[in-house]
């Protein structure tokens, strides 16, 4: 079925007029119908949107003008990102009926480029949260075993990929939101360089940290999606100028004498046996392919958790005030809520729920005066020390692999009353949005339980090219990739 | 006891830019309410902010102005406190490192010089504003308008250098002038784009150490500032006479019943939790962006004010009063242009123009009676065709129908008698009709002369050339 044959053989099919984007959507529409009910991958699903935009790729080839490089693609998008004129919740009964007037940039430039916007995907509220658990209209299920979590906070963006409804769709990773996922679901997961993609319409978690990226069923997909949505944004002050290489014609040029580095001291505690042998295994495939494996270490890296909980909890709290029930989204009854203090009071109290409460009072506390010094200022110094680990590792080596996770994909629940366990879960996806450098999760393995593993790799600022290069090889002598789960 | 008031100020002055500090909107004052407004300054979810460089230069112009040191890098920074018309739930604002640190003011009072030196002047956004009054359920809700939402301000922080409430007028004044001759502000306190807060304290003449300080809000005109001081240094040595304690609070100004009210404890003060703007880079200014503003800066009032001197040898009190605004300033220096006469043109800027603006509340920019057509007019005096004192008529006719002072001179017959022929005919009247007073002044009673000047003035409707006249005059006298 071409859903499954990816984002490059269906824009091929529908460009050279062998299928049409209305077809093709419609089997997406189909099949995320179908398969929704089980996943809970979707939190809205838009036939009328995706069907309109469906028919004006297929009027634009009809007239002869040129099919862009996402022609009839059936995307979807986690629904932190503005599409205008559709619901736009990021999961919370706070924004449960806000319908934005804007188009994310990210968003905008799919649209462009001719993708076909099925629907928003669930994920943690705000995008807070590693199990999808944190949603407001309860978790996404993983496609591999309903049973367990899909990830988070891109839970259903990392699900409908895995399942086939879409080849490619859009997260963002503030912690490692979309390599996880991608992990836990099998696919390829991307966060690009910080700044590499516009975060304009990307409902704000941790701005100095969220990134939008994509995930696809595989490497070839995920390039071809990043070389759409990167680029300079006016919109965004924190959008990179750098030029952005074609991502294409290098994947295939292998990576004999790519240096990988290893922190071995940092992946040495904790990890599921599991998760160790897939990662092992993998470096084994890396250097058959012609890569040379380096020791390296990143001696602050074990503070990257504490770090980022102090980082992006006081931004956070800040980045959420807006949702007040003055201008938009959830306002208390004010029949009930007597004075402004109150309206304030109830309207958050009602819409958000406790994970991002438990965080809004974190960054508050991390940010008031008398303690400003003793966490935020001195977390920024680690993240500094931590910059300066990632560029001696750099001086020496090309990529830096790990683990994505330190586990298979854990169950629904397992995890959901102890937020400290379910934090470290992070522990080897947060140091890369410290440092602001790209990373990829790819499928490298399952678990004895048939849940997928995934392997890490990390560049230097702005180098995606490599880590998709040194992806895509690691596809070509495997087959990880290609598996599907049981529902799809 | 005696004391000494210690006063500091806070000025927020909105800066005259096209578009808002962080996004496209316009900051046009006045139109309807939330019609200039967009994602960004209406902070809605997923919205970023993205400086504006015009708002920039204009920061960078006070500045200059003001003698400040220019920072190369600045940081926006977030400070954060919930009120509907605060739209993201905090203020982008600069905190540890502003654009400009130092600089300041010299101001005269009573004859005295004082400095007035600042602490520092950081970039922000304005807020919206509240709507409590003027409609119909305004008793059970309030309005918003985000019009004002994001419009680009500077807050120029003063050290705490003044001392009496007529310097902290003056120094108020003295930097409205500033700002509006370098195109940073309009100047306009009703409408609220120049407002002012102050800081005041007292201590015990003659001690070093400063007392509790007191936050006065909400004085929006000079008058305001001076008697919201006045009271605060009343108020607070009242308290302290009566072996009371001054407390560290924000008050605010009550203009209609003329007095401070207690608006917040330091207790209850915000805590504002700054932190840098992540959304936004650093503000990096290099020297030669600090050069260009430089260079396309107008004259500053302390320069001009020295050249008026020099260039047209006007009293320095003069060259002070003309150079308070760039328009009167510029309309000084057309008037001097089309007639020649500095000295003139001074005195008729600061006489009968001043007068005439001001007894109509109009400004400079409003004045009937443009440069060149007051240069016209000094002209003709210069020429001896009227008299300065039928000047003032024709001046204000000038001002009433906007006709040049030739034509009216010409019109209404006003011209002096020049003819001696025509003047020895009047002379002769008045000498006929008047033989006593001819007769007394023949005996040698000098002062009779003046009356028979007045006489002959009389005669010719005033039109007479009074230097001509005493000359006919004595002539015929000292012939007859």
């Amino acid at each position: 079925m071409l859903l499954d044959a990816g984002a490059v053989a269906i824009r091929n099919a529908v460009a050279a007029g062998e299928v049409t984007a209305t077809a093709v959507c419609e089997m997406a529409l189909e099949r995320a119908a179908r398969l929704n009910p089980g996943l809970n991958a979707f939190n809205h699903i838009d036939a009328d949107h995706a069907l309109r935009q469906a028919a004006a790729v297929d009027d634009r080839r009809r007239r002869g003008e040129p099919a862009g490089p996402l022609a009839g693609v059936p995307v979807a998008v986690k629904d932190n990102l503005c599409v205008r004129g559709m619901r736009t919740t990021a999961s919370s009964r706070i924004l449960e009926r806000f319908v934005p007037p804007y188009d994310a940039t990210a968003v905008a430039r799919l649209d462009a480029a001719g993708a076909v916007l099925i629907g928003k995907t669930n994920c943690d509220e705000f995008a807070m949260g590693s199990s999808n658990e944190n949603s407001a209209f309860g978790a996404a299920r993983n496609p591999w075993n309903p049973a367990h979590t899909p990830g988070g906070s891109s839970g259903g963006s990392a699900a409908v990929v895995a399942a086939r409804c879409v080849p490619v769709s859009l997260g963002s990773d503030t912690g490692g939101s979309i390599r996880q996922p991608a992990a836990f679901c099998g696919v390829v997961g991307l966060k690009p360089t910080y700044g590499r993609v516009s975060r304009y319409g990307l409902l704000a978690f941790a701005s100095s940290l969220d990134q939008v990226g994509p995930f696809a069923s595989n490497v070839t997909d995920a390039a071809l999606a990043l070389s759409v949505l990167a680029g300079p944004d006016p919109m965004d002050a924190t959008c990179a100028h750098e030029p952005v290489p074609d991502l294409l014609p290098t994947l295939g040029d292998g990576i004999v004498g790519l240096r990988v580095g290893v922190p071995r001291a940092f992946v040495s505690e904790g990890v599921d046996p599991d998760v160790r042998a897939a990662f092992d295994a993998t470096l084994d495939i890396l250097r058959d392919a012609g890569a040379t494996l380096v020791d390296v270490e990143l001696p602050h890296a074990r503070y990257a958790i504490p770090v980022y909980y102090l980082v992006a909890t006081a931004e956070a709290s800040s980045n959420l005030a807006r949702y007040d029930g003055v201008r938009f989204g959830h306002r208390a009854d004010p029949s009930a809520a007597g004075t402004l203090r109150e309206m304030y009071f109830r309207t958050r109290d009602e819409g958000f729920g406790a994970e991002v409460k438990r965080r809004i009072m974190l960054g508050t506390y991390v940010l008031s005066a008398g303690y400003y010094d003793a966490f935020y200022l001195k977390a920024q110094q680690v993240r500094t020390l931590l910059r300066r680990d990632y560029e001696e590792a750099f001086a020496r080596v090309d990529v830096v692999a790990m683990p994505t996770t330190p586990t298979p994909p854990f169950l629904l629940g397992e995890k959901a009353d102890d937020p400290l366990q379910m934090y470290l879960a992070d522990i080897f996806t947060v140091s890369a949005n410290l440092v602001g450098l790209p990373a990829i999760s790819l499928p490298c393995g399952f678990s004895r339980e048939q849940l997928p593993i995934g392997v890490q790799l990390t560049g230097r600022r702005f180098d995606e090219a490599t880590l998709l290069r040194a992806g895509r090889t690691l596809e070509t002598r495997t087959s990880w990739h290609a598996a599907t789960p049981p529902v799809a | 006891m005696r004391y000494e008031p210690v006063i500091g100020l806070e000025i927020h002055a909105q800066l005259q830019t096209q578009t808002k500090a962080f996004c496209g909107c316009s900051t046009r004052f006045g139109a309807s309410p939330n019609s200039q407004v967009c994602p960004v300054c209406l902070g809605l979810p997923g919205a970023l902010p993205v400086l504006n460089h015009e708002a920039v230069d204009l920061a960078l112009r006070a500045a200059l102005a003001l003698g400040c040191e220019v920072q190369p890098t600045s940081i926006f920074a977030r400070k954060n406190y919930f009120y509907p018309d605060l739209p993201k739930g905090y203020q982008i604002s600069q905190f540890e490192r502003p654009i400009a640190l130092g600089g300041g003011l010299r101001l005269t009072v009573d004859g005295a010089e004082r400095w007035v030196g600042l602490t520092r002047i950081h970039m922000e956004e304005d807020a919206g504003k509240s709507l409590h009054e003027g409609f119909l359920d305004s008793e059970r809700r309030t309005y918003l308008d985000f019009n004002r939402s994001g419009v680009p301000l500077i807050e120029i922080v003063t050290e705490p250098d003044m001392r009496t409430p007529a310097e902290g007028a003056e120094f108020f004044t003295r930097l409205r002038d500033v700002l509006v001759w370098i195109g940073v502000n309009d100047g306009n306190m009703e409408e609220g784009s120049l407002r002012c807060d102050a800081n005041v304290s007292i201590r015990p003449a003659g001690r070093d150490a400063f007392g509790t300080k007191v936050e006065v809000k909400n004085l929006n005109s000079f008058r305001y500032l001076q008697k919201a001081i006045e009271f605060e240094i009343e108020r607070q040595a009242d308290v302290l006479d009566r072996g009371g304690r001054v407390l560290q609070e924000t008050r605010l100004w009550d203009s209609s019943a003329g007095r401070t009210l207690s608006m917040r404890s330091k207790e209850e003060a915000h805590d504002y939790r700054y932190f840098p703007e992540p959304d936004l880079p650093p503000l990096v200014v290099g020297a030669s962006r600090v050069e260009a503003v430089r260079a396309s800066m107008p004259e500053l009032p302390a320069a001009r004010r020295v050249r008026f001197v020099d260039q047209y040898g006007l009293p320095d009190y003069d060259a002070g009063v003309l150079t308070q605004s760039a328009s009167l300033a510029a309309y000084f220096e057309r008037t001097v242009a089309a007639c020649g006469n500095a000295k003139a043109a001074s005195n008729w800027v600061m006489g009968e123009l001043l007068r005439v603006l001001n007894e109509r509340g109009e400004g400079i920019g409003e004045a009937a009676v443009s440069p060149e057509s007051l240069g016209g007019l000094i002209q003709l005096i210069d020429r001896g065709t009227i008299s300065s004192s039928i000047a003032k008529d024709v001046f204000a006719r000038m001002h009433a129908t906007g006709a040049a002072a030739d034509a009216i001179v010409a019109a209404e017959g006003l011209a002096q008698i020049g003819d001696e022929a025509a003047l020895r005919t009047v002379i002769d009247e008045v000498l006929a009709a008047n033989g006593d007073a001819v007769a007394q002044y023949r005996a040698g009673k000098a002062a009779t002369f003046g009356f028979l000047v007045g006489q002959v003035m009389k005669g010719t409707g005033g039109k007479a050339n009074p230097k001509l006249a005493n000359q006919l005059l004595r002539q015929a006298l000292e012939q007859g």
